[in-house]
């Protein structure tokens, strides 16, 4: 079984929403691009997932077709409130059935709303969701969650940039290899999903590792 | 769940509107009768035949109706309500069968609150229109016959949509629905504008269902009037239909000038009348008395 139990994290800031995963290295023969962790549901909102990846091609293939049904019925697009509860009533039901066993993923859904605000949700297996202003899910994530509790501040995600600053230092705790395995996402208001490239990511990572540099030196700076 | 689908049980719709609706297609009538033909010569004779409207305009949405509820020629009813309030900021007016409509829309009313129970706000007009055309289009081809204007107050303002019962929803900024419409749109359409002052569009709807039903046989009793605003739906008033339409002639008479010029090419519209009448089916009914015919129209 294809278990994924990498890092993801989730950040919701005041104009935009960040989801960074953490890729694990591609075997040499192996193509990269069909390794996807971080899944659009509709134009305002994706989900990345840790956990079983056969589990979560179900969970959000469901997810994708009830977006679309919910369009159709009701004539406006999902919040990201209905699509979260709507995952974790499937997570639920399953849980609650003969014959079946729960899926085992967590998810972190992030979208904008239509009134504009933005939105992080967390579920898990069990079927319960929260919402949440930074979260992480995974391997280590009591270790990124710590991480973020510390520097999530107003001035963290003050900016577009600052925001996204902030997941990729969160991701470089734990992760191994630097910016060459890290996945990011980001929705901004009212613009559809954005994947990084992995040129992006390294352009943030250098800039990164140049302000901890910096910070360092003011540091030996002030000690001498 | 795989011991259901061996045992082969269905879980009770929940998701699906009131349980106590027939099943669609579920009307029994005898083997080897279309449903549709049987209806058409053996149904019963539902109520038909009325005037609404509704229009949109910068302070909201107005909803008018008569109140004459009609089965064939007999009248049932001289003071119906035809306006049904769905929830405080979502009115219909309803035109087609009374019935249908007043069961059509419990099941809106039942489907809007749930919904607003589980999302934590109500659904917008566009969403209640596209749930109510969704729900009957399924019963289509059995003589329902709802033709209802849905007019609310949502996040993105005044809204207007019309709904039939074979599925048909659109948007719009004027409709007027039933056996007096044509008369009512006349009105409407020749006094609209998107600017009007409250006033001026009550004064406007009322116009328009007096003059309905003063010339539709199934049209009369009453003008209801209603207003969606932004703070709610509010029952402006109901007047006598009769006596609106007499006020609204009063303010067109003081004009002596205008009679006198008509009252020389009377006699000669008369003549011709006789004389050509094949021709003359074009505007209306050329009345000797109709002084406010205007004397361009004398074309032969």
């Amino acid at each position: 079984m294809d278990v994924c139990t990498f890092e993801n994290v989730g950040i919701r800031g005041t104009n935009i929403v960040v989801l960074g995963v953490e890729k694990k290295s591609v075997a040499k023969l192996q193509d990269e691009r069909t390794v996807r962790k971080i899944c659009a549901l509709d134009d305002h909102v994706c989900m990345a997932f840790a956990g079983l990846t056969a589990d979560a091609r179900v969970v959000i293939n469901r997810a994708r077709v009830e977006c679309q049904s919910h369009k159709l019925t009701v004539e406006d697009p999902v919040t990201v409130e209905y699509i979260t509860r709507f995952i974790a009533t499937l997570k639920q039901k399953y849980t609650q059935s003969n014959g079946r066993r729960p899926f085992g993923i967590s998810a972190l859904i992030v979208g904008f709303d239509d009134d504009g605000v933005p939105r992080l949700y967390q579920t898990d297996p069990s079927g319960t969701y929260h919402a949440w202003k930074a979260n992480a899910i995974g391997r280590s994530a009591k270790t990124v969650r710590e991480f973020l509790e510390k520097n999530y501040t107003e001035d963290a995600i003050a900016s577009d940039n600052e925001a996204i600053k902030l997941a990729i230092k969160a991701l470089l705790e734990v992760v191994q290899s630097g910016g060459k395995n890290i996945e990011l996402a980001i929705i901004r208001r009212n613009q559809p999903l954005k994947m990084f490239s992995a040129k992006e990511v390294e352009l943030y990572v250098t800039e990164i590792e140049k302000e901890k540099e910096e910070a360092e030196k003011k540091k030996s700076k002030k000690s001498v | 769940m795989a011991l259901q689908d061996v045992c082969k049980w269905q879980s009770p719709d929940t998701q699906g509107p009131s349980p106590h609706l027939p099943r669609a297609g579920g009307w029994a009538v005898p083997r080897g009768c279309d449903p549709q033909t049987f209806l058409q010569i053996h149904g019963p004779r539902l109520a038909h035949g009325t005037t609404t409207l509704a229009f949109r305009f910068r302070h909201g949405v107005i909803a008018a109706a008569d109140t004459r509820s009609s089965c064939g020629s007999y009248v049932a009813c001289p003071a119906s309500c035809k306006v049904i309030p769905v929830h405080q900021h979502l009115l219909g007016t309803t035109s087609g069968t009374s019935a249908d409509c007043a069961t059509w829309y419990r099941v809106l009313q039942r489907e809007l609150r749930l919904r607003e129970l589980r999302e934590g706000q109500l659904p917008s007009v566009a969403s209640a229109a596209k749930l109510l055309s969704a729900m009957m289009s399924r019963y289509r081809g059995l003589d329902l016959c709802v033709a209802t204007a849905l007019c609310g107050w949502d996040r993105s303002g005044p809204m207007l949509f019309y709904v039939y019962s074979d599925g048909t929803r659109l948007q719009g900024d004027i409709f007027s629905v039933g056996s007096g419409s044509p008369y009512a749109y006349g009105v409407l359409d020749r006094g609209y504008r998107y600017d009007m002052s409250t006033q001026e569009a009550y004064a406007l709807a009322r116009c328009a269902v007096a003059h309905a039903t003063h010339r539709d046989a199934y049209s009369g009793g009453s003008v209801d009037l209603f207003h969606v605003r932004e703070s709610g739906w509010e029952h402006v008033s109901r007047s006598d239909a009769c006596v609106l339409y007499m006020e609204l002639q009063k303010l067109l008479e003081p004009e002596p000038e205008e009679d006198a010029s008509h009252a020389h090419p009377e006699p000669a519209t008369a003549h011709r009348a006789a004389e050509d009448r094949e021709l003359s089916v074009g505007p209306g009914e050329m009345t000797p008395g109709d002084s406010r015919m205007p004397a361009g129209t004398e074309t032969v």
